[in-house]
């Protein structure tokens, strides 16, 4: 690979831009996606869930977006369970199926808009 | 490009790495990829997260859990419960008290609670070997913002109005030094990282070193654009390998980028970067001393003037900071100067890195504003006393400062304060002692160390400090007399009224201050022939009290020079002739019948 020589303030914030990844993991993200992944969560196939997540928000290049797992938080016969928390709201998504993740990223994540068809509780 | 969902941060600093991070790092590795998760979850070594007691320190991000005294054995229990099915692992956090027993964040830990990390911000948050995690949080910004948009009077200007002061323990203000330096005239200029930092119990500056590199080297080159330098070098000691690697990792880095040569930025300023590896010797954070070892001479100080301003490093103007002082500089480019001076007290600003060390409950790293209480560094982020003894002093500010005592211990900390009380700023040094501390033995130690890294160029300090320390050695092994004690003194202030550089001038000073708060310890030693706190072994005696004795031998069996005779019926005594006074048998007595005076 060629090396990139930084010519000017633009240059190095196209860096920045390129690299922020690197570390946005660690200051938290602007909304937080919670995947359960208690026992229960697995078996029902919380781990494709997870996959897709992260593959998707991959795709779309999302990279402020804190992807985080969690217990069981005993509502075992509606996992796989998936939170999002957008500006304070936390909406809890039961039963996902790996093909409704891009759907809930595009709609809630991207648009803030809740996918009523799917969400099963809320707290604020 | 793939997204990591979780980082895993691991202190890669040299305490650290001493307790086995290493291994953490190279088992999380392996322990993600069998569980397929490497892909997903992003390893990071960082630098030192201040709380070197505690490590190997882990941080699991997004959620921020931190973790300590971390083991191999941990490692698989963290990926499986935390980073898989997302239960953090309760019993490897901190322990809190009351409310709170297991705090599960980094900023809910009082060891952080009071800390503000400027100097300190990037340590055991980024990869140091990664020059894109810098740039990341911001890095280099203050070098484009000074090449496009300041000029270098500007940028001095800027560390004039942040009133900030050399951190090596001097304290003169940086913008007035650097200012002496742009007004140099000279076909060449020089500027200088002072990395030699060789207090005992000071490591403020190997952390910065090692943990986050290139806020020194954008320090240097903003420092470089100011003063008209277009070559500096990293003045560090042979004994901090890994800070040595991690700099030449980030300088190769940085030129890589083009961020480090000719032209950068297509602005007309080059900068070119060296590093030295000094030899270890303590004289050598002088600043002419330091500069006679980078041209390749015996590391002596000079005379001053001239001053390095104006003829330094080969004759040409140089200017010399510290590390500390230099990893300041980018922020306050950024940020302003009057957001810098927004913090601290009137004539100390910003912020102090203090190696905490001693008696003290947490000992490390702590970034403090000036201004905090020593009460507060000591109690409430320190934790308090080891085995909650009693407080008796701290030194602070290394071989070069003073003990203070109970009563200084809501004293704000700044440059005048320390210096009013007999004790420096220093670089940072806070060894904290209890109740088991003799001062004479404290003071005695500290002049060890300078004693014998005296240079030898000047008779005051050659002669002067080796006399004192056996001045200081008969007083502890009780031979001394009152007549001693004046002539320490007079010796002290001759000391340091004459000597030639500051290792002269301030190697008194633990011994004056231990003299002005706790002279009654250097009376009962000569006078009583007693070391009141139980540490001079040639002043003890240790006695088996007879009633309490229960003649089961075991003192007897475990002295390891036979000097207590006696049998099972009719007791033990200790023959204090041939007693070497190791305290074995003390330790030893299961019914506490041992006494020791």
């Amino acid at each position: 690979m060629e090396q990139i020589k930084i010519k000017s303030l633009e240059d190095l914030r196209k860096i920045r831009e390129k690299s922020k990844d690197l570390s946005s993991a660690r200051s938290g993200g602007g909304t937080t996606v919670i995947i359960g992944m208690g026992t229960c969560g697995i078996a029902a196939g919380a781990r494709d869930i997870l996959n897709e997540v992260m593959t998707e928000l991959a795709r779309r290049n999302l990279d402020d977006v804190a992807v985080q797992t969690t217990g069981c938080i005993g509502m075992c016969q509606d996992e796989p369970l998936l939170d999002v928390i957008r500006s304070g709201h936390r909406v809890t998504y039961g039963r996902v199926k790996p093909e409704d993740v891009a759907l809930i990223v595009a709609e809630h994540v991207v648009n803030g808009r809740v996918v009523e068809k799917l969400a099963i509780g809320r707290a604020d | 490009m793939a997204i990591f969902r979780s980082h895993v941060l691991i202190c890669g600093g040299t305490g650290c790495i001493s307790s086995g991070a290493n291994e953490i790092i190279g088992s999380f590795k392996k322990e993600l990829a069998r569980r397929k998760l490497d892909d997903e979850v992003l390893v990071v070594p960082t630098g030192c997260h201040g709380m070197c007691e505690m490590g190997p320190i882990v941080v699991v991000y997004p959620e921020g859990t931190f973790y300590c005294k971390v083991a191999r054995n941990d490692v698989p229990e963290i990926v499986e419960e935390h980073i898989y099915k997302g239960r953090p692992v309760q019993r490897l956090m901190y322990e809190g008290t009351g409310e709170m027993p297991v705090v599960p964040h980094y900023k809910e830990i009082p060891f952080y609670g009071k800390q503000l990390r400027i100097a300190l911000a990037n340590c055991g948050y980024i990869n140091p070997e990664n020059i894109d995690e810098y740039i990341s949080r911001g890095g280099y910004e203050a070098l484009g913002k000074a090449l496009s948009s300041m000029t270098p009077v500007e940028v001095i200007e800027e560390i004039k109005i942040s009133g900030l002061r050399g951190r090596g323990g001097g304290g003169f203000p940086t913008g007035l030094k650097w200012s002496f330096c742009a007004n140099a005239q000279g076909k060449k200029k020089y500027v200088i990282c002072n990395a030699d930092e060789g207090d005992p119990g000071a490591f403020m500056d190997r952390s910065i070193l090692e943990g986050d590199p290139h806020s020194i080297i954008e320090g240097m080159m903003l420092g470089g654009y100011a003063m008209g330098a277009d070559e500096g070098y990293i003045y560090c000691r042979a004994e901090y390998p890994l800070a040595i690697e991690r700099l030449k990792n980030a300088i190769a880095q940085a030129e890589g980028y083009g961020l480090i040569g000719d032209n950068i930025m297509n602005s007309p300023f080059s900068f070119h970067l060296h590093i030295k590896e000094g030899a270890g010797a303590f004289v050598c954070g002088e600043e002419t001393a330091l500069m006679a070892s980078i041209e390749g001479r015996r590391g002596m100080p000079r005379p001053r003037p001239p001053f390095p301003a104006n003829s330094g490093l080969w004759g040409y103007p140089t200017n010399i900071n510290n590390v500390e002082t230099w990893a300041n500089v980018p922020q306050i480019i950024v940020r302003g100067g009057d957001w810098y001076a927004s913090m601290g007290t009137e004539k100390s600003k910003g912020t102090k890195v203090f190696a905490l060390t001693g008696k003290v409950k947490h000992t490390g790293l702590v970034e403090v504003p000036m201004g905090i209480t020593i009460r507060e560094i000591i109690f409430d982020i320190g934790g308090g006393i080891l085995n909650d003894k009693k407080f008796k002093a701290v030194q602070i500010g290394g071989p070069s400062g003073g003990c203070l005592t109970e009563e200084h211990l809501d004293t704000p900390v700044s440059y005048e304060s320390l210096t009013a009380l007999g004790a420096i700023m220093g670089s940072g040094g806070l060894v904290v002692m209890d109740e088991d501390n003799c001062m004479v033995d404290v003071a005695k130690f500290f002049l060890e160390f300078t004693q014998r890294e005296s240079c030898g160029k000047c008779v005051p300090c050659r002669e002067g400090t080796k006399h004192m320390l056996l001045l200081l050695q008969k007083i502890t092994e009780g031979k001394g007399t009152m007549e001693d004690l004046v002539t320490l003194e007079e010796l002290a202030y001759m000391v340091r009224d004459m000597s030639l550089c500051g290792l002269g001038q301030t190697a008194p000073n633990p011994v004056l201050t231990t003299l002005r708060y706790f002279k009654e310890e250097y009376v009962a030693h000569i006078l009583d022939k007693r070391c009141p706190a139980g540490a001079c072994t040639a002043l003890l005696e240790y006695r088996i009290l007879q009633d309490l004795c229960k003649k089961c031998g075991i003192c007897a069996k475990n002295c390891p020079v036979h000097c207590i005779p006696g049998d099972r019926t009719s007791g033990y005594l200790i023959d204090n002739d041939r007693c070497i006074r190791c305290g074995t048998c003390f330790e030893k007595c299961p019914f506490g019948a041992i006494e020791k005076k």
